[in-house]
């Protein structure tokens, strides 16, 4: 059994994205969630499935209380970061295949900015003990430090350039700028890329993502209910994890640069019958700028160490070859985990793009990217 | 659990040196500790003193800084280092950023450890000849 075309995601929501919300992460990730049910034209009793995404917000149970829901048939927690919204997908597409439940909602939650900062987050997270316990005492402590090597050996290797990670800063910024709803909404040139202050060498501050509040979700259902429901159909066409060789610590990886999605990417690839070619949009983990240059080499878009030059000349623009975070990303919409990278892509496929959308797109993707190397994607389409 | 897994890492870096794992079945040496090892799947672990030398793989130099408690550190350097044992570590660079210059692939280093602030050994590597080695 494969899951192509076995499930669509029939509603997306979205709160605010911004820096000082006034209110809680379960809050965000319960209003969300409400405006994803009623996109579908669903009533939250209807959810008889609930996979919460991160651990900032509500376990499953409270959609029990808050929604009313009298039957929650499923429920899982996916442990991989910026790589759970994707896992996601799959997960609650398996379990919709399988007729375990019907409907299943997948939402995200979370206010950081008047918390702690990523630097002191990831030493609370079980998965990162050793990177806290070895990496912390000589002065790692943010994700940024631990990405930094891998982007360094790329561009000792390759001759990747600032310049290129410039690229898609500048590209994203002036999709949030389209989008309306993102954190970031002043223009940005590559000069000021290559004029913003230095983080961590070869990362400067305008290569890495923010520090965001707000919720993001969505529903899952059968692609047979979905065309009964209020929107256009978007289809799961393909989708699949994978993960690098030591997960949790890039140190003690054998190949610094292995990411997992160079290994999900040629199973989602091959269930969806799609290749590179067939992407109308895409919709790339940006936790970093350089994580999205290395995903598009290793989901086969170029060779690799070419990372660089494929993003140059425009091509990730809207009007570009292969329109990219058309949102604006982690970069300047707001980090919400990826899951503003998935709502996205629904849009997209329905044609609701706004100034952002994409011609014609019919086929897109969709990338996760978790923790210090968890890979996922989904591949997405309208019914042809 | 953890504790006890990385004891003797934490005892041998207090004396100055680089205690690793070594599969008590198979002899496969390993870094950071963990239960099992991944070749022969034995439980069987046994403390090894490896030498302290490596070559550099990469580096970032800080100069933002992420925790108030090393802002006096900043700029700093980090380094990921192939040690001579076949593990990996990442430590402090010697000499702060002003030394990033010098950092190139393959650059021999050695290992020292070091008390940081709260006085937990903090692996420093620096520059080596070979006849250091």
């Amino acid at each position: 059994m494969s899951l192509k075309g076995a499930a669509a995601i029939a509603g997306i929501g979205e709160t605010a994205y911004t820096r000082r919300s006034p209110r809680t992460a379960e809050e965000l990730q319960f209003e969300a969630s409400l405006a994803a049910i009623a996109d579908a034209g669903l009533t939250p009793s209807d959810i008889d499935g609930v996979i919460p995404v991160g651990i900032t917000g509500a376990p499953a149970e409270e959609y029990v209380t808050n929604f009313g829901i009298r039957d929650l048939r499923f429920s899982a927690l996916i442990p991989h970061g910026g790589a759970s919204g994707v896992g996601a997908l799959q997960c609650a597409a398996a379990a919709i295949a399988a007729g375990i439940c019907t409907t299943v909602l997948v939402p995200f939650g979370r206010n950081i900015s008047s918390g702690a900062r990523a630097g002191v987050r990831i030493h609370q997270m079980p998965q990162f003990r050793l990177v806290t316990e070895f990496e912390r005492p000589a002065g790692a402590i943010a994700p940024a430090q631990l990405y930094a090597p891998m982007a360094r050996q790329h561009m000792q290797r390759y001759g990747t350039t600032s310049e290129q990670f410039g690229e898609i800063a500048v590209v994203c910024r002036e999709h949030a700028i389209l989008n309306g709803n993102a954190v970031m909404t002043k223009p940005i040139t590559l000069a000021d890329h290559q004029n913003s202050r230095m983080i961590t060498d070869p990362f400067r501050l305008l290569d890495c993502s923010l520090e965001s509040d707000g919720g993001a979700a969505y529903v899952v259902t059968s692609a047979e209910r979905a065309r009964d429901l209020r929107q256009p159909v978007v289809e799961l066409l393909g989708v699949a994890l994978g993960h690098p060789d030591s997960p949790n610590s890039i140190t003690q990886r054998p190949d610094l640069g292995e990411i997992g999605i160079a290994r999900a990417a040629p199973i989602a690839f091959a269930m969806a019958g799609a290749g590179p070619a067939d992407i109308d949009v895409a919709e790339v983990y940006d936790c970093f700028t350089y994580v999205v240059l290395r995903q598009f080499e290793d989901m086969g878009f170029c060779a690799k160490g070419e990372g660089g030059p494929f993003v140059m000349n425009g091509r990730l623009r809207i009007d570009g070859a292969l329109p990219t975070n058309t949102h604006g990303g982690l970069l300047s919409q707001g980090h919400l985990l990826g899951m503003n990278h998935i709502v996205e892509l629904v849009r997209q496929l329905r044609g609701h793009g706004g100034p952002a959308q994409v011609d014609g797109a019919q086929v897109g993707l969709v990338t996760g990217y978790g923790d210090m190397g968890d890979g996922g994607l989904a591949i997405m389409g309208r019914p042809r | 659990m953890s504790e006890e897994l990385s004891r003797a890492y934490w005892d041998g870096a207090a004396r100055g040196v680089l205690v690793v794992q070594q599969c008590g079945n198979c002899g496969k040496i390993r870094h950071y500790p963990r239960v099992l090892c991944d070749a022969c799947w034995s439980f069987e672990v046994r403390p090894l003193e490896v030498a302290g030398r490596g070559t550099v793989r990469s580096w970032t130099v800080t100069e933002h800084a992420f925790d108030p408690a090393i802002a006096a550190d900043v700029p700093y350097t980090l380094v990921t280092v192939d040690m001579a044992a076949g593990v990996r570590m990442l430590g402090r660079f010697r000499g702060g950023g002003g030394m990033a210059a010098r950092i190139r692939e393959g650059m021999l280093v050695r290992l020292t450890f070091e008390p940081d602030a709260a006085g937990q050994p903090m692996p420093v590597f620096a520059p080596a000849a070979p006849q250091e080695l």
